[in-house]
């Protein structure tokens, strides 16, 4: 299977998802943000980090560099297209999916491992998954994800909250929220599901001796799904 | 403007020193001239007060490949690899403007590794604040903890480990130090070393701009009243920029192109390019039309003391401009051919066709002041005679509540959860450890870092707390499976002309260098930060000592974390009941006399060793060094972290129950081992002559001592976690 990440200006996550689809059993290429055309791909990734230093708004100019019209158009015509943490915040921008991403709540950054409950399994990215709670990390400062009442319903209707911050049990409360996000919402897909947007990052839970393997259950998934 | 000698007073020089220029020139400077003297002969670059103490430090060993003199050091990992490393101060500046301050200190040091060819992999912090009731500390702890977060985190360089202290002595005068670590291959090092005549000179990087003009010579004063209008000198980060200089000037380095190169960090342009040619014995020849600048109608003088951020200098390969232009074009870097290397050893500034500055370079580095201050040194403080019926009146659980609460002691999650910790994907120790551990990209080898001062040890006797420090550092190594290799110090005092604090200085100085050679620890890279001082009052000294050292299979790395019930826990090193500057006796009993503890330099090697030999055969599952608070903090924190009890039985022994328990005697680990190896385990140690005793074993929950104390562990957790958050919200 074959997968693209794009490396913007300030990406610094780039590397860590390349290692992780590498191992398991991706062959990746990195796409510099200034070509025109994606490689063949099964699968794109807007990895992490901080585009263009997030000045103007994060996500906000990374959205328009050149690779990303030939991103629009893969995600348009079905192809799998995800976005972590600032990738998120690029989709966001893009309007592949809706809504926006705030300043966390507390106005602080957070770097730590949170639970995430599954909410739909019917798609490419969670087909499948023997778990619905997984533990996962999240490092970021605006992640807080806002939408009006009248999306809130749209997305809901549709299906297209991908997961919720919760407890290791699976409970999705106000206590378990790390940033403030509406309704505990961390991750969102686009209408029809082939493009996901989440703040939290797999690509850092890919082995015991990291944070926990959450991630490896969710890569390994992936690839067989693609499959 | 005509120079006079009260012009060159007002640029923080001496009378004596500026005549000493005018005799070297053999004329009068003119302004552009003096504002480099007057950079280069600061406190800051030309560590006057300090030269003639740290030679005296143990720099070589079998592991180390570039010592003190360079933009860090270099140490061997094995394998054709190598780790750069580094501390520095910013803490002038981050008082004046805490978050430009703490983001640029963290941007400097890093630009100081990667301007090696290596690839930051982990970054650390000490930092010291006033008293928590003081007005500013809030603010100024805030301030800097985003700082520090704002640069590292958007870098994309895990911060993996520090040390946070509140003490009144910085109500004045914060400090904060910066560490960063770096990867590179030992064949793809680079050094400032300028060599071969009519190469390129090239500027890369930000433009200049007025910001941090005369920013060394500010951090090279104490502070005064007039404080706040100091805040131009600070300069401004753009983490952004740093990020990408760091990957173009990675992707020049992959190539043959460069000869030298060496960040602009504190006095800018003026060290950077007379560093490079003083290296090489060469001249330098700069055109300052050619300099990049951000503002309009720069002078030569603003051009040379600017310290922007995030800008190199590089001296190239001729006919490799356009190679390395393109590079720095595809990550939107400014480029430009400023000057040459030159045959006359000096430096020649020319701005608009003319020629504004000419100095021999060896005048500007060889024969900067060098003085050998005044030092008062200091008494061993004798000890005092706590009596018993003061500590039996004393509840075990009331003061490990107070004790384990207290600032200085208690969780920094506040801090370090707003520090990307995790980004690389090689974070295997997080901070809230002994040491942060990183692996090394790809292979079986990890690296351990950590960063320690005890400036209350340092206080109440200057050449004790020196080694205490070194051997902390040595403990924390060792406490997670690491074989120490190298460390790097950043020496915080107040002013050099104050004959008590260059007294403090000169034995920490002593006190360090004894420590690292008896323990094989040299010391490879550093810096000097005196001045920390408002007026007449200074700092308590605070050196900061950051360790490295080596994992050779990440499998092994032991955390402090209790693994498993029925297992026990083994106190390794003799308590003897030291009491004095205990962080007891500070916060109980209110005593803040007498001696630090002793540092037997014979027994931190050979309980460290025999430890490491330990864990190497696999039997050790848990450890901690014991420091700041004792035993029984040492062990709350295990039982916090593993989420098990503890059932402890002290030993008979004369020494009082508090005494034993509180005690800060050095080094002490506490070890946690199957019941089944012990036989082994206590064969080894008795063969080592390595003092050992049983503390407990260890049960599903709450901390039981001698059958008649319980603390459960969500009481210990409460008293461990809350104080910070609730102080910041």
């Amino acid at each position: 299977m074959k997968s693209s990440v794009i490396t913007f200006p300030g990406s610094n996550c780039d590397r860590d998802m390349d290692v992780a689809l590498k191992k398991f059993g991706f062959t990746n290429k990195m796409v510099w943000h200034d070509d025109n055309e994606l490689p063949k791909s099964d699968l794109v990734v807007l990895p992490g980090g901080f585009s263009y230093g997030d000045y103007l708004r994060c996500g906000s100019m990374a959205s328009k560099s050149k690779i990303m019209q030939s991103v629009i158009n893969f995600a348009k015509s079905g192809g799998l297209v995800m976005g972590i943490c600032n990738g998120f915040q690029i989709l966001v921008e893009t309007g592949l999916v809706p809504g926006v991403l705030l300043r966390n709540k507390y106005l602080e950054f957070i770097c730590k491992n949170v639970f995430v409950k599954l909410d739909n399994k019917e798609n490419t990215y969670f087909k499948n998954l023997n778990k619905d709670v997984l533990e996962f990390h999240i490092a970021h400062n605006e992640g807080n994800y806002f939408c009006t009442k009248d999306q809130l319903k749209e997305i809901k209707d549709n299906n297209q909250i991908a997961i919720y911050y919760c407890n290791s049990e699976g409970k999705i409360e106000d206590q378990y929220n790390p940033n403030g996000s509406i309704k505990n919402i961390a991750g969102i897909f686009n209408k029809e599901k082939n493009v996901l947007g989440m703040m939290p990052h797999p690509e850092r839970m890919i082995d015991e001796s990291l944070s926990g393997e959450d991630g490896s259950l969710f890569f390994k998934n992936l690839l067989n799904n693609i499959k | 403007m005509e120079v006079n000698e009260q012009i060159a007073i007002d640029h923080g020089l001496k009378s004596d020193e500026y005549k000493k220029i005018c005799k070297l020139l053999k004329r009068t400077p003119n302004i552009t001239e003096l504002g480099i003297f007057s950079a280069m002969w600061n406190e800051h670059c030309s560590y006057k007060s300090s030269r003639l103490h740290l030679k005296k430090l143990p720099t070589k060993g079998k592991k180390v490949i570039q010592g003190p003199g360079e933009n860090a050091g270099v140490i061997d990992i094995e394998d054709g690899d190598a780790i750069v490393f580094k501390i520095e101060s910013h803490n002038h500046p981050s008082f004046i403007e805490p978050y430009q301050g703490a983001a640029t200190g963290v941007g400097g040091i890093m630009r100081d590794v990667f301007t090696m060819g290596a690839r930051p992999i982990a970054n650390l912090n000490s930092i010291h604040f006033g008293s928590p009731q003081h007005k500013k500390t809030k603010n100024l702890l805030r301030g800097v903890v985003h700082g520090i977060g704002g640069y590292g985190n958007c870098m994309g360089v895990p911060t993996i480990a520090g040390q946070t202290s509140f003490d009144s002595s910085y109500n004045g005068n914060i400090l904060v130090n910066a560490m960063t670590l770096g990867l590179v291959k030992k064949n793809k090092i680079f050094y400032s070393k300028a060599a071969g005549l009519n190469k390129p000179v090239i500027y890369v990087g930000s433009k200049t701009g007025r910001d941090g003009i005369h920013g060394a010579s500010m951090a090279s004063a104490s502070f005064d009243e007039k404080i706040e209008e100091k805040k131009p000198t600070v300069q401004v980060g753009d983490p952004f920029t740093e990020k990408l200089l760091l990957e173009a000037c990675l992707e020049l380095m992959a190539g043959d192109s460069i000869i030298a190169i060496q960040d602009m960090g504190a006095a800018g342009l003026t060290s950077s390019s007379i560093e490079m040619a003083s290296k090489g014995n060469l001249g330098i020849e700069i055109d300052l039309n050619k300099v990049p600048c951000r503002e309009t109608k720069m002078t030569p003088y603003e051009i040379m003391l600017s310290e922007s951020q995030e800008r190199m200098l590089i001296v190239l390969e001729n006919g490799k401009e356009e190679i390395a232009k393109k590079i720095f074009d595809k990550w939107n870097l400014d480029f430009a051919v400023i000057g040459k290397t030159t045959n006359s050893k000096n430096i020649e500034l020319f701005f608009n066709q003319e020629q504004v500055a000419k100095i021999p370079v060896n005048i500007l580095v060889e024969n900067s002041p060098m003085y050998d201050r005044k030092w008062k040194k200091s008494k061993l403080p004798k000890k005092n005679k706590i009596k018993n019926e003061v500590l039996n009146k004393l509840k075990i659980k009331d003061v490990l509540k107070k004790v384990l609460s207290s600032q200085n002691i208690c969780s920094k999650e506040w801090i370090w959860q707003q520090y990307d910790h995790t980004v690389m994907g090689d974070t295997i120790q997080k901070p809230g450890g002994d040491s942060g551990v990183v692996r090394v990209h790809g292979t079986n080898k990890a690296v351990a870092a950590s960063v320690d001062s005890s400036a209350v040890y340092c206080w109440a006797h200057p050449l004790t707390g020196g080694k205490q420090v070194v051997a902390e550092s040595w403990r924390n190594l060792i406490s997670v499976g690491a074989t120490p290799i190298a460390i790097t110090n950043c020496l915080n005092f107040g002013s050099p002309e104050k004959k008590d604090n260059m007294g403090e200085f000169v034995e920490c100085v002593q006190g360090i260098g004894e420590a690292s050679k008896y323990l094989n620890f040299p010391v490879v890279s550093g810096n000097v930060s005196f001045y920390n001082q408002t007026k007449e009052v200074g700092i308590k000294p605070t050196p900061s000592i950051g360790g490295v050292g080596l994992i050779k299979d990440y499998k092994k790395m032991i955390s402090m974390d209790l693994k498993e019930i029925d297992n026990l826990v083994l106190i390794i090193g003799k308590t003897e009941g030291h009491i004095d500057q205990s962080l007891f006796a500070r916060t109980i009993l209110d005593e803040k006399n007498g001696p630090p503890p002793e540092v037997n330099l014979f027994n931190e090697k050979n309980n460290g060793e025999s430890i490491l030999d330990l864990i190497d055969k696999e039997y050790v599952k848990s450890a901690h060094d014991i420091s700041l608070g004792g035993l029984l903090v040492a062990i709350s924190k295990m039982c916090i972290k593993g989420n098990k009890g503890i059932k402890i039985n002290k030993s008979k022994k004369l020494i009082n129950e508090i005494e034993y328990f509180f005690a800060e005697d050095q080094g002490r680990y506490l070890i946690e081992v199957n019941k089944e190896d012990l036989k082994e385990v206590t064969k080894i140690l008795d063969k080592n002559s390595v003092h050992h005793e049983e503390l407990g074993i260890i049960i599903q929950k709450d901390m039981i001592i001698n059958d008649k104390t319980k603390v459960t562990i969500d009481e210990l957790k409460s008293y461990y976690t809350s104080w910070l958050s609730k102080y910041m919200s």
